[in-house]
């Protein structure tokens, strides 16, 4: 029976990331020197299940690697040892490590092995209590798996071991057979590790008659003799957990005994390290907690549900129930509709438009839907950041907590991949210049630790991330001495509080006065901006010295779709996008007031906002002129700032789907995207805040 | 779709013509013409003919580059060769073509249609009588042509087709 492994690459890889995000975020929720049993149960879960699945795939490097973090995880677990901070970076350490080899043997590139080698040390180390044996010092990748797995450390125990073998009871229920399991398939590969006898228990055959040739009735006392561990044992067993009893015990000297039955329990695999603790404890006969299958299986579900990776999505049951329902009503409309216009006659016009109204109504239902799968909780990002905090505020030795807030608030998918590295950014910032050293934080009255939230909520059609620190906060006359010096501002120019903030998104500015391998280099800001307008959003940053920082980007929920406003200008038509309109307003030429050399301005309720003539700045030349006589002011809001937009006529109100210009073309001034409307032509999506700055120069 | 369909068994018709030829050294064109000239461009490049259909303006932007349209869901940008390659204008006909054209960016490809006054045929050019384009001095622009070739006592010009669909130096220029 050979089967492609290959097509379950991805699947492994999936959930090896997967089980390695559990693993992070459990290593960082852990509280130092109190055992939570629960979270170190879902780290080593995650442990373990890449070591199986690396074994299965054939991996050896990556399952020997997991093993011994799976040694180190077990006496956490048990409390035989306690959990430091140094155990918890090692093996944080570790996790980067085993990271690293995944993404290796997936691109199908060779992994670093100095690099593991160095993991390896450390973790071999804290498992010796810091005592780090010569010969380890440079353990071989190909080494065969014991060699490996089980330290050099093991020495006076292992030897006695080593001369004897094992002693198996292995009973299988009735049903084995049935499983495509055969185990005569199972001796061979036993009597390949060592000297194999076998003897067979025949007493529960029945009679002849009553044989079912397809019920396995045998049970099999072997004894495998050599140079093997009771893994290497339990690894050509793992096939038939669930099908059968078993029981391995060494040969001689009883000196553990596992009981396994139905799920082996992780404990199990564990033995090796046992023996290499020298702790008199371990020798003991160790009794096994029995785990129910079931329940493993759950809670490793719910943690891959929290931390999935997104290049693929999970969708929840419940939104596909949704589709699937809203797919019915649209299929029984249309049906309906079908019907009416069989034998159409003049007063089923009611009922005809009744159904179209219907259609309608589904139709948004289901692109609603259909969208809202689309949508991801931002922890997808999020999660990732208490590790970036626990690593840099330690190499800055500050003391820094970070709250999360509104993590299953949820975005597109494609926002949440394109908004983490802007996030990264701005976080790196606050760590680093944010925040000030614990001493001039008490010498400032504020509590020693300093905290960071991270916050996302939904506000219009928009979703808020914020992050917050109360830290020293932005001088301000620091930016605008730094910007003067620069030459990006001139000396006398009178700058608002925001118009100097909004200085340091501007390219090669920073105040740090020492350039630091985190921030501070002064690329960045301007990118962390270009980023998020990318993206049609924008960042602002309100601050005060001595208080703190708080800076929010508006993101959009979607980049698919759009609320549109379509208005005429000349023949074409242009689309705005609903949220940055703030009123629309009937005008005649004679409203506007005209500013020497500068353009025109429309006064509105007392304030005089800059009016934009789409003909003119679209070059439009046709359509009836004298119409542009009077028109239609559209005042729409682009990064802050109130504009009017002067077109012919507004058109009607849709929802259009975005499509991309850059696709095929290139990136047009003031414009953000395109659609294609009912009649199949294209229309133009401006992009307002694009206008406003096009205007101006 | 008439005029699309009537191009195609034509095509077909010229391409089993062809058959008899030593293919070994052979690369196909499609040839068109704009007023008296005639232009080749690599036949694999070609995605199909369409007929012409107006297109959604592009505010400022060079005007050969005509506007945009809806094949078939995404946006493509038609050129007008004529104006790219400053020959006198002429009026767009039913009977104008718009060659579909892939190019490939280092990274992506692209899709743009470029605007012809009509197809004529499909060429097998032996690659060693592909002469080199000479220098016309700076009078006309010949970056765009990648050789010269004769077929039937007629001249074909080559062209390149990255070359001519190639519009990053005009994102410089803006900025």
């Amino acid at each position: 029976m050979s089967i492609d492994m290959s097509q379950f690459h991805q699947v492994f890889f999936e959930e090896c990331f997967e089980g390695l995000e559990a693993m992070e975020s459990g290593l960082l929720t852990l509280d130092m020197g109190d055992i939570d049993s629960e979270i170190i149960n879902t780290i080593f879960r995650g442990a373990h299940s890449i070591k199986g699945g690396s074994g299965t795939f054939g991996f050896t490097v990556v399952a020997e690697y997991t093993h011994i973090m799976e040694t180190l995880l077990d006496e956490m677990r048990d409390g035989r040892r306690k959990v430091t901070q140094p155990a918890v970076d090692v093996l944080l350490g570790s996790v980067d490590c085993l990271r690293e080899m995944l993404t290796a043997i997936q691109n199908e590139q060779d992994i670093n092995n100095a690099s593991v080698a160095k993991h390896k040390i450390a973790l071999e180390a804290v498992l010796n209590g810091g005592s780090v044996v010569e010969e380890t010092v440079l353990p071989v990748e190909q080494e065969l798996p014991r060699k490996d797995v089980v330290p050099d450390i093991v020495e006076e125990e292992s030897i006695e071991l080593e001369e004897q073998g094992w002693k198996i009871a292995f009973c299988p229920y009735l049903d084995l057979l049935k499983t495509g399991n055969d185990p005569v398939r199972l001796f061979r590969e036993l009597n390949q590790l060592g000297e194999l006898t076998t003897s067979a228990n025949i007493q529960d055959i029945p009679g002849f008659y009553e044989i079912d040739p397809e019920e396995c009735n045998i049970s099999w006392d072997l004894r495998v003799v050599g140079d093997v561990s009771g893994d290497e044992i339990r690894e050509i067993f793992n096939w038939v957990e669930g099908d059968c009893e078993m029981e391995i015990e060494p040969l001689s000297k009883a000196v553990k005994s596992y009981t396994v039955a139905k799920e082996v329990a992780p404990e199990s695999v564990v033995s090796a390290s046992s023996i290499s603790t020298p702790k008199p404890v371990e020798t003991k006969p160790k009794a096994i907690t029995e785990i129910k299958k079931s329940d493993v299986q759950d809670s490793d579900n719910d943690a891959a549900k929290t931390t999935a990776k997104a290049s693929s999505i999970r969708v929840d049951t419940d939104k596909i129930d949704t589709l699937i329902n809203m797919v019915g009503e649209v299929v029984i409309t249309q049906s309906m509709l079908g019907l009416v216009g069989e034998n159409f006659t003049m007063d089923k016009v009611g009922q005809l438009k009744r159904g179209l109204a219907q259609l309608e109504r589904h139709t948004r239902d289901l692109q609603q839907s259909v969208m809202n799968i689309r949508m991801l909780p931002i922890s997808f990002v999020f999660s990732r950041f208490p590790r970036l905090v626990h690593d840099i505020s330690n190499k800055l030795d500050k003391k820094i907590v970070l709250k999360l807030v509104g993590e299953n608030t949820e975005v597109d998918k494609a926002v949440v991949e394109l908004i983490n590295d802007p996030l990264v950014h701005l976080i790196r910032n606050s760590l680093d210049h944010g925040i000030e050293m614990p001493a001039d934080r008490v010498a400032a009255g504020k509590p020693e630790t300093g905290t960071i939230e991270l916050k996302a909520y939904h506000r219009g059609g928009h979703i808020v991330i914020e992050i917050i620190d109360d830290g020293r906060g932005l001088d301000k006359n620091k930016i605008l001495a730094k910007a003067i010096e620069k030459g990006l501002v001139e000396e006398n120019n009178l700058l608002t509080e925001k118009q100097i903030f909004e200085l340091i998104f501007m390219p090669g500015f920073s105040t740090a006065e020492q350039l630091t391998d985190i921030s501070g280099r002064g690329v960045g800001m301007d990118v962390v901006r270009r980023n998020i307008q990318s993206l049609g959003g924008n960042i602002e940053i309100i601050s005060e010295l001595g208080k703190g920082t708080t800076i929010a980007i508006h993101l959009p929920l979607t980049l698919a779709i759009l609320d549109g406003q379509s208005v005429a200008v000349g023949d074409e038509t242009y689309i705005v996008p609903l949220v940055s309109i703030i009123e629309s307003i009937n005008i005649t030429e004679r409203m506007l007031n005209k500013v020497a050399g500068k353009g025109e301005t429309f006064r509105l309720r007392n304030e005089y906002l800059p009016v934009i003539r789409m003909r003119k700045i679209f070059n439009v030349h046709s359509g009836n002129p004298t119409k542009s006589k009077e028109g239609v002011l559209v005042v729409v809001e682009g990064q802050g700032e109130l504009c009017c937009l002067l077109v012919d006529e507004l058109l009607g109100q849709q929802q259009v789907v975005i499509k991309s210009l850059e696709a095929n073309y290139r990136r047009v001034e003031g414009v953000s995207g395109a659609t294609i409307l009912g009649d199949g032509s294209v229309a133009l999506i401006l992009d307002v805040p694009g206008l406003v700055r096009f205007s101006t120069r | 779709m008439k005029a699309d369909m009537a191009q195609e068994t034509e095509i077909k018709d010229i391409d089993q013509n062809h058959y008899g030829k030593n293919l070994d050294n052979a690369v196909q064109y499609l040839s068109f013409a704009l007023g008296k000239e005639e232009y080749g461009v690599d036949i694999l490049r070609v995605q199909e003919i369409r007929s012409w259909e107006p297109v959604s303006r592009i505010p400022n932007v060079p005007c050969y580059e005509k506007g945009v349209v809806n094949l078939r869901g995404s946006i493509v940008p038609i050129l007008d060769l004529r104006e790219r390659f400053n020959l006198s204008k002429a009026e767009y006909t039913p009977l104008t073509v718009v060659v579909v054209l892939q190019t490939g960016d280092s990274n992506k490809t692209r899709i743009m249609g470029v605007v012809v006054d009509s197809v004529s045929d499909v060429i097998s050019v032996d690659k060693t009588e592909i002469q080199s384009a000479p220098d016309f001095g700076a009078k006309v622009s010949n970056e765009f042509i990648n050789g010269l070739v004769s077929v039937n006592e007629r001249m074909v010009m080559l062209l390149d087709v990255d070359k001519l669909l190639k519009l990053e130096d005009l994102d410089q220029d803006e900025n």
